[in-house]
């Protein structure tokens, strides 16, 4: 790692990889950095080294990732891996711990390709231990080969859940229950979007072909479920539902939760990249033109992190953006971005062809969202209820800034990332007003919590010059 | 609209924790005011400080004020039916070695002869009996038992809500562009229109100077950002609000258990944009100042860094001053870092000065023209 880059991009999931990968055959000197030692991102989480042997389970998608790291590995981009990136200044200047160290990279361009999130659900009980996201579950089993144990209960709605219900029968887990959240009247709304995603990519015959499969494996399917509950002293044992107007139980060792994803926001927010509200996704969406760039000269943005579109759009994204700055950098001219770039686009709009189908039916009920039972945890770290948020949004806060300071909703090590749109959403409904009018959080760095030692790393021998304030009795102390 | 938006008999500009003091403190005493504020009550220093509540180390001439102000700490409720987090768990200045510990008696010695008994001499072992995990180098220190720490912008916050109950009014979002006064009267011309009010309270925090500029009467102000950062929650480390005698370091830890680190080494801030850079060389010495004097700090986990943006006057004292050109025009601002626990008693001060021209409290020392003498 050199002290100065022409391109640093953020994040080795198929955007980042894609685009340094581009970049470096474009002539680019490029340095990749990602919290991971290996390639691959979430989505093909360690995609060079999987923890399953067999890798059937995890479908044809891996292998595209499989395909994508070994022309990453191969080009001259330089992999950083284990750098926890915190804090990315307007000059480019670039934060991070690595090894348990500080330290800093400059570069002339950076590529945010940070990624998606799976968006919280925050239902009464959501927090207890026994609980856990479908993703990270997921993750595990990518990683470290680990699947659940037969009578997990899999509830929300969105691919990922079928997706990862098809891959435990795949992997001989009999899950307990599929509980799904699907409001009924997503299905009408997203029947005008039909046509077009038919035409995408063969998104929604692998779509089909996993419904198939979870109902023949006579694993229970309870739809239109709504007011879910999670049950259990200390730990997680039961969840319990309204479906078809009854009330269900399902007793489960392990609950996993998902209803979609959305942007990662803690980088791109803490850098001061401009965010606006997405009312068809429901999240912060970083404000970006046709090549990634943002309101950050110098500062682009590809992949999930920009937008949800999935892992194949992200790596066309991942490309336009470092088409661009090979332009701003003159290694190729506009026409040959253009040229370039047609395809690209040709082929990202056929992937995002699928987008408004998904975003349609798998958009989370708004009870899912916004938890009607004021006691519901909203944000986990520092313990603060959805009720709480409404009742400092009734006493007069406006803003999501304000709610911060005043409740600590959004100040624990998460960095707000799991409390931030039901804060949002929730501070709206109260006022009545477009979410875009309440937040987002002013994120500061460290993007990621980071060690007292690490930051210790940075001093360079001068003692900055504050040192030299008046001392007493002359002075009042330099705060207070 | 209330009668305090349509007819103010004051206009203040700036709501921090010195404009808002100041609309409660009129209200109390029944004069309508209306508070014109650019972003929203707190948004800057006042809602983002570390939340010191101290006498120690301020100016003599600060005493009086900050003994007014630490009275009504000690009873906030009362004022603003909201006890603001206070919480009064003491303010030391530790002394790393013995030239420290000389100063610090010194300083000791010159707040007694002034009159003011609030603070005490401790040494190593009073030291270690109070803070038990400080460094054991540390020798000594001031300690003033009645001081602590608040939350800030829940306190800015408690004074604007209490602003309101008591019929003021306070415009959220609203930026004062020019102020001018004719036939005895203020016009504040903002983004959002033309007000008016026979008397002007210049609240503007790290802007005040834009206001008394047009006046003619510029001051030495300079933009500071100072920065903190913030832990994870930890085990009981720090008892009291600490700080380092002549290194830089403010450390306390709050309820929650996360402990603040600041003290005044500074980011940069661009008061046009409203926004801050940190400069984590200068955080790195905060770091190895904090662990050398609490090395139970090893292995903290920083979760949060921001920097406040706020105006410094050349002789980092307040301006708290009649505008000494312009009738019926009252100046509180360039805190310069000490303002959060001082501006309770501003409010106080100001209104008095509005309502009967002076105050018991001795303001000289901080006249906006201080500066032009000198």
């Amino acid at each position: 790692m050199k002290a100065r880059h022409d391109l640093a991009v953020i994040g080795a999931g198929p955007a980042g990889m894609a685009g340094a990968t581009l970049a470096a055959e474009l002539g680019i000197d490029v340095l990749v950095l990602d919290e991971q030692e290996t390639p691959g991102g979430q989505i093909y989480r360690a995609v060079e080294q999987p923890g399953l042997a067999d890798l059937a389970p995890l479908g044809p998608e891996y292998r595209r990732g499989i395909e994508l790291a070994l022309a990453f590995g191969r080009s001259s981009a330089e992999l950083a891996g284990g750098a926890v990136v915190w804090q990315i200044r307007a000059d480019r200047t670039i934060t991070m711990t690595r090894a348990g160290e500080g330290k800093e990279v400059a570069a002339d361009h950076v590529l945010l390709a940070t990624g998606a999130m799976e968006r919280p659900f925050p239902i009464p009980g959501w927090t207890l231990p026994g609980v856990m996201t479908a993703g990270a579950a997921q993750t595990l089993m990518k990683s470290a080969g680990m699947v659940a144990e037969d009578g997990v209960v899999l509830a929300g709605s969105g691919p990922l859940l079928f997706q990862l219900a098809g891959q435990y029968l795949h992997a001989g887990v009999r899950p307990g229950a599929i509980v799904e959240t699907t409001p009924r009247r997503n299905y009408w709304n997203a029947a005008p979007h039909l046509p077009s995603a038919w035409s995408a990519g063969g998104y929604l015959e692998k779509g089909l072909a996993l419904l198939r499969a979870i109902k023949a494996s006579g694993v229970p399917f309870h739809r239109g479920a709504t007011g879910l509950h999670v049950h259990g002293d200390g730990r997680a044992n039961a969840l319990e539902f309204q479906s078809h107007g009854k009330t269900e139980r399902v007793e489960t060792p392990l609950l996993l939760l998902h209803q979609g994803v959305v942007p990662n926001p803690n980088l791109a927010m803490a850098t001061g990249i401009a965010h606006d509200w997405d009312a068809t996704q429901l999240c912060w969406r970083p404000a970006t033109d046709p090549w990634g760039g943002t309101n950050l000269d110098g500062i682009a943005l590809a992949g999930d992190g920009a937008g949800i579109g999935g892992a194949v759009a992200a790596e066309h994204s991942g490309r336009l953006a470092v088409l661009e700055i090979a332009r701003r950098m003159a290694r190729i001219t506009e026409g040959e971005r253009d040229e370039r770039a047609t395809a690209e686009r040709t082929a990202l709009r056929d992937q995002l062809r699928a987008r408004p189908f998904l975003d349609a039916l798998y958009r989370p009920a708004d009870a899912m969202r916004r938890p009607q039972d004021d006691a519901t945890l909203a944000c986990r770290c520092e313990e603060v209820t959805a009720g709480e948020i409404r009742r400092q949004a009734r006493l007069g806060l406006t803003n999501l800034n304000s709610l911060k300071s005043q409740s600590r909703c959004g100040m624990g090590p998460c960095q707000g990332r799991l409390c931030m749109l039901t804060a949002t959403e929730l501070m709206a409904e109260v006022h009545g007003v477009d979410p875009a009018k309440i937040g987002p959080f002013r994120l500061r760095p460290p993007a990621r919590p980071v060690d007292l030692n690490a930051i210790m790393g940075f001093g360079d021998g001068t003692i900055p010059p504050e040192a030299a304030l008046p001392t007493e009795p002359n002075a009042p102390g330099a705060k207070s | 609209m209330s009668e305090s938006a349509r007819n103010p008999e004051v206009i203040i500009i700036g709501g921090g924790i010195q404009g808002c003091s100041t609309a409660v403190h009129l209200g109390l005493k029944g004069v309508r005011a209306l508070l014109i504020e650019k972003n929203y009550p707190g948004r800057h220093a006042s809602g983002v400080n570390a939340g010191g509540v101290s006498r120690i180390g301020r100016f003599p001439s600060e005493l009086p004020l900050s003994a007014l102000s630490l009275e009504i700490w000690h009873d906030m409720e009362s004022l603003v039916d909201d006890d603001c987090g206070f919480i009064s768990n003491g303010r030391m200045k530790i002394a790393e070695n013995e030239a420290e510990m000389e100063k610090l008696r010194e300083r000791f010695n010159t707040v007694r002869a002034l009159g003011h008994e609030h603070e005490q001499l401790i040494d190593q072992y009073e030291l270690r009996q109070l803070e038990p995990d400080v460094a054991e180098h540390c020798v000594g220190g001031i300690y003033a038992p009645d001081c602590g720490h608040a939350n800030p912008f829940r306190t800015t916050t408690a004074f604007a809500r209490k602003a309101r109950n008591l019929g003021q009014t306070i415009m959220e979002g609203v930026r004062v562009e020019k102020v001018s006064r004719a036939a005895g009267v203020w016009t504040v011309r903002t983004d959002a229109g033309e007000f008016q009010a026979p008397v002007l309270v210049n609240t503007a925090g790290a802007w005040g100077d834009r206001i008394s500029d047009q006046m003619g009467e510029e001051v030495p102000m300079e933009t500071i950002a100072p920065m903190l950062m913030v832990t994870a929650r930890m085990p009981p480390i720090i008892r009291g609000v600490m700080g380092a005698t002549d290194r830089i370091l403010s450390i306390k830890q709050v309820p929650n258990g996360t402990i603040i680190i600041g003290g005044g080494y500074r980011g940069t801030a661009d008061r046009d944009a409203e926004t801050t850079v940190l400069d984590y060389k200068k955080l790195a010495y905060n770091a190895k100042i904090a662990t050398e004097m609490f090395p139970k700090l090893k292995g903290a986990r920083i979760v949060r860094s921001w920097a406040g943006i706020e105006g410094r006057m050349a002789d980092a004292m307040p301006v708290i001053s009649p505008s000494k050109t312009e009738e019926a025009c009252f100046h509180a601002f360039g805190f310069s870092a000490h303002g959060f626990n001082l501006g309770p008693a501003v409010g106080s001060v100001l209104s008095e000065l509005i309502t009967a021209g002076q105050s018991n409290i001795p303001i000289d020392a901080f006249s906006i023209d201080r500066f032009a003498k000198a």
